[in-house]
């Protein structure tokens, strides 16, 4: 699973011409999407045959023995959803950035390294190696904005990093702590989270490591107060950057605020709960509203994810599966959202030269493919029945509002408001800049999507309509993923 | 005694051998012929290094002055590698005309300062570490002075001896008063003696102290910055990495062996000092122009996280002390390396001079990149997981809020790690620094580093093997 990006980065390696380099990025990552397809249809094959354990296709490899680290990789349900999301994207985020020309082999190499560090990240097992692989998504990112970005892009690049790596700095501290009370009752430590999950941290423990742990993750899914790296970021990325970014790194937050923080220290996730799910209603709404006052078509989408986060962390909160599974399908259906819109503002951008609404407008009538499924984008980001948002966000609110707690109820009530203003800015925007009269006349001479923007966009508004088609296998095949841990939690 | 047990002192004696070999071709080669003179050197010393690797009974000379366990033999090895690669490194500089006659010079007072960073380590008694100390210093003033026409570099060496004196002097005040309240100056015998009385306590103060100032602790560090700005870049080097690991390593050994019953002492002098050590030179570093001065100040920062190893006295934390070492040894000659080929080929030596750095050497700054990712603790490269061993040594005794403020501390190295990235790789310049081409032997040695960069980390048997011949205590 990592090794097929590294091949395709060693044989770009090899390669100048830009032509050349391209060519090999589209078909490792073609290669990447197929594979992640086999192992689907291998996973639902193990699973039909009756096989039950609790992570497929396991590899464990002895690492540093005497801390026991391992090499372990595995997949289950929820991981293989946002592996299959994560091949999604990045195969359309190379047809998206096929414009790049300025040292077209480097961008390729640090793209696909990113995208390495995220499939590692979703099939560890072992803490260590989750946390490394974290560490090398994020860090390729200060290099592809400060180099391949626009406008204030070193600020920007250097804000994203710091805070990134100070999050990572806290969940070193999280893991470490787990790491030491990983067998309260004596016998070997383990980084192994399957088998940390099958014991009790000891209470006092849980309660100075999951603040860590859960911020840590946190900061990456945008968690409000620290969710102000990501939307100077995403706006300053390329437009492969801002949709691998939005699309899935952010999603190792979410993933890893539930499955690490919440799961292994269920005890004082309960205990602090109120707390976070105070920041993550503020996070939603906030979002919201910051996203009506934006011009610029990444600062929109770029709040706008602040604010789906904000969904996801609050789900993690609720202790219920059904919400869970919720906060998983809402990973992958905003990954998939924000990715094509992101792409679709890069295209666009790369034919105007202008993301601010207000001097675009009647973008419909010169490039009618690009328009219409910007609007895709958008009904689907507003929830509309029929596409990917609606089944997520449904669930995640069907769960949240099985809490008898009030005070989970109101800020079920609030969160789930904030979709009302998501609407506002959606049509706002698409309103403004696809409608109405041509305001430069230079537009009218703008070609329409090109056959690789084609590729990219047809991809991913297929796959959104898809699942919100047939969410059934994705959302049994999550659930089904989520209940083992789900079990031992609730004990 | 037997002849055979000389054989204890392998290591020595075959670096006397170089030595002395070297100070022959002094006498009898001319003065043009420096590159064979380098050749020669470098490949005296690759024997010496292959020839350290082989295994040697364990044993101690001289009624207990001199000891060699595997542990010194491992840590000697470490040494090794980074001088092997430091002299390499060097090479075209040595072969510039400016050092012409100069050359053998260089090799014997760099071995010289090894000879005695070899007994500092096998050191059995105060005395014979004093004498390795001091055998490892005072070559060391003149080599910072090498650059005998220069004032910076004469002014540094000048700088270097007075203040190496001084804290010498605080060393053996410390050594006396241990002699004074034990009796003796033999470890073996001094261990039964100490205890927490405030005389005692007082003479491990002196003595760290003198130690300090080698590593370049806060608050003992004042010397760093100046010394290694003016010294050459590959004198510097050795500053930063040799003399300060094999230092940090008697450092390990004493406080494990001879102090172990003062824990509760020396756990909170590291502890203030580790602190103050990592912050104090992140925060210095943060401004600095000067490259050298940048990696002076960026190498007190990860002394002080040398010392997170130390502090938590156990077996796992001394082996990840010592693989920090060797990653470190790696990343910093990495750093150092393209420095030092920088300011020879250019002169330039300042941050902002490196912008554009990628468009004409895009090989030497993916090195560099590499390097200070490594320094600064980003995977994939071996620095990631020495600071990962490193923090969770410490966090396994319970030091999570000592452990929390040297990550803080990484945040800000990330900073200026990335100030230089960022010079190189995202600002663009009208007059970036030339194509440079190096000589082979100089290639090699970054070669190795990056190898070593690269491989210490995935490879997880160096560290299971510095974990298995650490148990010499």
């Amino acid at each position: 699973m990592v090794l097929v990006p590294v091949i395709t980065m060693v044989v770009i390696a090899l390669f100048k011409e830009p032509k050349k380099v391209r060519i090999i990025a589209a078909v490792g990552m073609a290669v990447q999407l197929i594979q992640i397809l086999f192992l689907l249809v291998a996973f639902f094959a193990e699973r039909g045959a009756g096989n039950t354990s609790e992570m497929l296709f396991v590899t464990d490899v002895v690492w540093y023995k005497s801390l026991n680290i391992h090499y372990a990789v595995g997949i289950d349900g929820v991981s293989l959803s946002l592996i299959l999301l994560t091949g999604v994207v990045i195969f359309t985020g190379v047809f998206a950035s096929w414009e790049i020309e300025d040292r077209t082999q480097e961008f390729f190499i640090t793209l696909i390294l990113l995208a390495t560090g995220v499939f590692g990240f979703f099939i560890s097992l072992d803490l260590f190696t989750m946390f490394m692989f974290y560490e090398l998504a994020v860090i390729p990112m200060y290099l592809l904005i400060g180099i391949w970005g626009s406008g204030p892009k070193e600020y920007s690049a250097m804000k994203l990093t710091l805070m990134l790596m100070g999050a990572s700095a806290l969940l070193l501290v999280g893991i470490l702590g787990i790491y030491f009370n990983s067998a309260p009752g004596g016998g070997p430590l383990t980084f192994n989270f399957i088998e940390i999950s099958k014991i009790t941290i000891p209470a006092a423990a849980q309660y100075f490591f999951f603040p860590l742990t859960f911020v840590g993750f946190g900061v990456l899914a945008a968690l409000y107060p620290f969710h102000t790296w990501s939307p100077d970021g995403h706006a300053s990325a390329p437009t492969a950057v801002s949709m691998l970014h939005a699309g899935v790194l952010m999603k190792l937050g979410g993933y890893g605020a539930l499955r690490i923080a919440v799961m292994l220290m269920p005890e004082a996730a309960q205990g602090m709960a109120w707390f976070f799910i105070i920041l993550a209603t503020i996070g939603s709404l906030y979002g919201a509203l910051g996203a009506i006052a934006q011009k610029d078509l990444k600062y929109i989408n770029a709040y706008s994810s602040v604010s789906h986060l904000g969904f996801i962390l609050f789900a993690s909160l609720m202790f219920n599966q059904v919400a869970y599974e919720g906060a998983v399908l809402q990973m992958i259906s905003h990954g998939l959202i924000t990715a094509l819109f992101f792409a679709l503002i890069g295209m666009i951008y790369a034919r105007t030269h202008t993301r601010n609404i207000n001097e675009m407008g009647g973008i419909m009538k010169v490039m009618p493919v690009l328009g219409v499924a910007y609007m895709i984008a958008g009904f689907a980001s507003l929830g509309l029945p029929g596409f990917s948002a609606f089944v997520a966000e449904m669930t995640i609110f069907v769960g949240a509002f099985q809490n008898n707690d009030m005070f989970v109820r109101v800020a079920t009530i609030l969160v789930v408001s904030s979709i009302v203003v998501t609407a506002v800015y959606i049509l706002r925007a698409a309103g403004i800049m696809l409608y109405g009269q041509i305001k430069n006349k230079e537009f009218e001479l703008l070609p329409d999507a090109r056959w690789y923007d084609k590729v990219a966009v047809f991809i991913l508004v297929g796959v959104i309509t898809g699942m919100g088609m047939f969410p059934g296998w994705l959302a049994e095949m999550i659930f089904a993923g989520l209940t083992p841990m789900f079990e031992r939690m609730a004990n | 005694m037997e002849l055979a047990k000389f054989l204890i002192m392998r290591s020595e004696l075959s670096l006397l051998a170089v030595v002395l070999i070297l100070l022959v071709v002094e006498i009898f080669s001319a003065k043009s012929k420096q590159g064979a003179v380098v050749n020669l050197a470098t490949g005296l010393f690759l024997l010496h290094t292959i020839l350290g690797f082989v295994p040697v009974a364990t044993g101690q000379l001289f009624g207990g002055m001199y000891q060699h366990t595997l542990l010194t033999g491992l840590m000697k090895s470490v040494l090794n590698i980074g001088v092997l690669i430091l002299i390499m490194q060097s090479s075209g500089w040595l072969k510039q005309p400016a050092n012409k006659g100069r050359v053998s010079e260089f090799f014997l007072l760099i071995l010289s300062t090894l000879m005695g960073m070899y007994f500092m380590l096998s050191a059995g008694d105060f005395l014979m570490l004093y004498l390795g100390l001091e055998l490892a210093t005072i070559p060391l003033a003149a080599l910072v002075a090498y650059n005998l026409k220069e004032m910076k570099s004469m002014e540094a060496g000048a700088k270097f001896i007075l203040l190496a004196a001084l804290s010498s002097g605080i060393m053996l005040f410390g050594i006396s008063l241990i002699y004074g309240s034990s009796g003796s100056v033999y470890y073996a015998e001094v261990v039964g003696t100490m205890e927490m009385n405030p005389m005692q306590i007082m003479a491990m103060v002196f003595f760290l102290s003198g130690l300090g100032f080698k590593i370049s602790l806060v608050p003992f560090h004042f010397w760093t910055a100046d010394v290694y700005e003016g010294a050459p870049t590959n004198v510097a080097a050795y500053l930063s990495v040799i003399s300060k690991g094999a230092s940090t390593f008697v450092l390990l050994t004493l406080l494990f062996t001879v102090f172990k019953t003062m824990f509760d002492a020396w756990e909170v002098l590291l502890y203030a000092m580790a602190v103050l050590t990592i912050t104090l030179g992140n925060l210095f570093a943060l401004r600095q122009q000067n490259m050298q001065r940048f990696l002076a100040f960026s190498s007190i920062a990860q002394a002080g996280f040398l010392l997170l190893g130390i502090i938590s006295g156990t077996h796992y934390g001394m082996t990840t002390v010592i693989y920090f070492v060797l990653v470190y040894v790696f990343s910093n000659l990495g750093a150092f390396g393209v420095a030092a080929i920088v300011y020879n080929a250019s002169g330039k030596i300042n941050i902002e001079d490196y912008r554009g750095f990628y468009q004409t050497n895009p090989r030497l700054s993916l090195v560099m990149l590499l390097s200070l990712f490594s320094l600064a603790g980003i995977p994939p490269v071996a620095g990631f997981f020495g600071k990962f061993f490193l923090f969770a040594a410490a966090a396994e005794q319970g030091y999570y809020w000592l452990v929390i403020i040297a990550l803080l501390n990484t945040i800000i190295s990330l900073y200026y790690y990335l100030r230089v990235v960022k010079a190189m790789f995202l600002d663009r310049s009208e007059e970036p620094i030339g194509l440079i081409k190096s000589d082979v032997l100089t290639r090699v040695a970054i070669a190795v580093s990056v190898a070593g960069i690269v491989a210490a980390g995935v490879f997880s048997q160096v560290f299971d093997w510095i974990h298995l011949y650490g148990w010499g205590m």
